[in-house]
C-alpha cells in the first residue's frame, strides 16, 4: 500500500470530520480518482480508512475495529468483480482492434470497380450497420457491350455474414471471364453456397445485366426483394421480380430470368432490405417513401440518386442503421 | 523453513475450518487484515470447488520462506474428476458465478502465484502462494 496516499487520506478524513463542509467532501470525491488510478481495490480502501481512524481515534472501543474487519471481508468480492470488469474491458478493446483489421480485409476483398459506360450511368452506395457488412455489391463488365451487377444480402450481420460474403466473391470471380446470363450466374453461385455454407445462413441475391445492344436489362432473383424500375415516359414505377429460392437452400434450384427494355431517362433501383426495411421510431417505413424520394431526384445522376436515398432514409433513423444499407442505380442515357 | 497443517474437506463445515486454519497462519506470519481476508477468500473458493466438484479432498496450509521473503502457500488437492479444460476455466466470465469475479481467476488475482495441475479421472492439485510485503 502506497504510504503517501494513506497519509493524504488520513489528512482529508480528519479535515472533513472537523469542518463537515461540502467542500471537503468534494475533495474526497476527487481524491477517490487517485485511488482508482493507482488500482487500489475497495478492500484496501477500507483498510486505509481503518488505519486512518485508528490513528485519529486511538481510544475507540475494540469492537468498533472488529467491525471493520468484517467490512473488509465483505469487500473482497467487490474488488474481484472490479478487476474482472477491467480485464474484460481490455479484452473488448483487443476484439475491437481485431474487428478493425477484419473490416480492412473485407474492404479489400469486396472491392469492385464501377463500369464506365457512355450509354448507362451507374451509381452505388453500401454502408454497413456494424463494422462488417453482410451486403455485397459486385460489378462485372467489358466496358463496351454489357454491364452486370450482383446485389447480395446475407441474412444476418457481422462476422458470420462477412465470412459468407467471401464465398460469393469466390463464385463471382469464377464468372469474371464469361458473359453469363443472370439465371446461369445464380445457378452457379447457388451450388457453391449450398456446398460450402452452413445451413443456418441464407443469402438473397439479385443479378441484373444491361446490354448496350437493344438497351435490354435482364435479371434473375434468388429470393431478393423486387427492384424498382422508373419509367420516365409515364413517370411511374414498376416492380421487377423473378421467381427463385434463396441461395443455398436447394442444390438444383432453378432461377427464372426476365427482361425489360430501358428507354431514355429510365432507371432501375436495386436495394437490400436495409433500405426497404428502414426502421424509424414509428416502425418500418412505407414503400411509397422510397418512390417519393426517387421521384424528386429522377433527373439527377445515378450516384446522386443513390446518395439522396441514403441521406434521406438515414436522417429518418438518425443514421442508426439497423441493417446494412446498399443501393445500386442503373440509369439509361444520362451523360455527365 | 516450513511448517504445515491441513484440513480434509468433506462437508461445507470443513470449508470454514480451512478458512480458520489459513487465517491463523496468515496472521501469525504477519499479514495485515486486508491480505488475511484475501487469503481466506482464496481458500474458500478452492475448498468450495473441492466440495462441489470432487466431493472430497484436502487443503494444506504451508508457511513459506524463500529469497528472504516470508509467505503462505495453499495447496488444494483432490482425487476427483479433474478439470477438462484448465485454460477455459482460467478465463474471466467462465465461472458459474458469471461476472462476479470469483472462481479460479479470482483466486489467481488474490494470490501472487498460482498453479493448476489437473488430469481427468485422476484429480486436481492447485497451489497458490502469497508473499508478505
Ligand atoms: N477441484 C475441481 N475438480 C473438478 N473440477 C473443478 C474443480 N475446480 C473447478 N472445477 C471446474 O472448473 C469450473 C470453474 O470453477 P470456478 O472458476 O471456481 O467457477 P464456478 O465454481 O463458479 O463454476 C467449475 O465449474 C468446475 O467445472
Ligand atoms: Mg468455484
Amino acid at each position: 500500500m502506497p504510504k503517501e496516499v494513506e497519509k493524504q487520506y488520513k489528512a482529508l478524513v480528519n479535515r472533513y470530520i472537523n469542518t463537515k463542509s461540502e467542500n471537503d467532501l468534494y475533495a474526497g470525491q476527487k481524491f477517490s480518482r487517485r485511488f482508482i488510478e493507482k488500482e487500489i481495490s475497495p478492500e484496501e480502501v477500507i483498510g486505509i480508512h481503518k488505519s486512518a481512524l485508528m490513528e485519529l481515534f486511538p481510544d475507540a472501543p475494540e469492537d468498533f475495529w472488529h467491525s471493520f474487519d468484517f467490512l473488509i471481508e465483505m469487500m473482497i468480492h467487490y474488488g474481484l468483480a472490479l478487476q474482472e470488469h477491467q480485464s474484460l474491458i481490455r479484452k473488448q478493446e483487443e476484439l475491437e482492434l481485431e474487428m478493425k483489421i477484419a473490416e480492412k480485409v473485407q474492404n479489400t476483398l469486396l472491392k469492385t470497380r464501377v463500369p464506365t459506360f457512355s450509354d448507362l450511368d451507374i451509381g452505388f452506395l453500401t454502408v454497413p450497420a456494424k463494422q462488417m457488412s453482410g451486403d455485397y455489391i459486385y460489378f462485372l463488365s467489358d466496358d463496351s457491350n454489357y454491364a452486370s451487377v450482383a446485389v447480395a444480402d446475407v441474412i444476418g450481420k457481422g462476422i458470420p455474414a462477412a465470412l459468407c460474403m467471401s464465398m460469393i466473391k469466390f463464385g463471382m470471380d469464377n464468372m469474371q471471364k464469361q458473359n453469363s446470363s443472370p439465371h446461369v450466374v445464380l445457378d452457379v453461385v447457388n451450388r457453391i453456397v449450398e456446398e460450402s455454407v452452413d445451413d443456418s445462413m441464407f443469402i438473397s441475391m439479385f443479378y441484373g445485366k444491361y446490354e448496350v445492344d437493344g438497351s435490354v436489362f435482364s435479371y434473375a432473383s434468388a429470393g431478393h426483394e423486387p427492384v424498382l424500375l422508373y419509367k420516365a415516359a409515364s413517370n411511374t414505377f414498376i416492380e421487377l421480380d423473378a421467381k427463385g429460392l434463396l441461395l443455398g437452400v436447394q442444390p438444383n434450384a432453378t432461377y427464372e430470368e426476365r427482361s425489360v427494355v430501358l428507354d431514355e431517362g429510365d432507371f432501375i433501383a436495386m436495394m437490400t432490405d436495409g433500405v426497404t426495411e428502414t426502421r424509424t421510431e414509428d416502425g418500418f417505413i412505407d414503400d411509397e417513401i422510397i418512390k417519393e424520394i426517387l421521384t424528386t431526384v429522377k433527373d439527377e445522376s445515378a450516384q446522386k440518386i443513390a446518395d439522396t436515398v441514403y441521406q434521406q432514409l438515414g436522417e429518418m433513423q438518425n443514421f442508426h442503421l439497423h441493417d446494412d444499407f446498399s443501393i445500386v442505380i442503373f440509369k439509361k442515357g444520362y451523360k455527365n | 523453513m516450513e511448517c504445515r497443517s491441513s484440513v480434509d474437506i468433506f462437508t461445507e463445515w470443513d470449508i470454514v475450518a480451512a478458512r480458520q486454519l489459513g487465517r491463523n497462519e496468515a496472521k501469525s506470519i504477519g499479514f495485515g487484515t486486508v491480505d488475511q481476508a484475501r487469503i481466506t477468500t482464496a481458500i474458500s473458493e478452492l475448498a468450495r470447488n473441492i466440495y462441489l466438484y470432487a466431493g472430497k479432498g484436502n487443503i494444506k496450509i504451508e508457511r513459506t520462506y524463500d529469497n528472504n521473503q516470508y509467505g503462505i502457500t495453499i495447496i488444494a488437492s483432490d482425487e476427483g474428476p479433474g478439470i477438462a479444460d484448465v485454460r477455459k476455466v482460467m478465463n474471466d466470465g467462465y465461472s458459474t458465478s458469471g461476472g462476479l469475479g470469483a472462481g479460479m481467476p479470482g483466486v489467481r488475482r488474490l494470490m501472487d502465484e498460482f498453479n493448476v495441475q489437473s488430469e481427468q479421472g485422476v484429480g486436481t492439485t492447485i497451489t497458490a502462494v502469497k508473499w508478505l510485503r
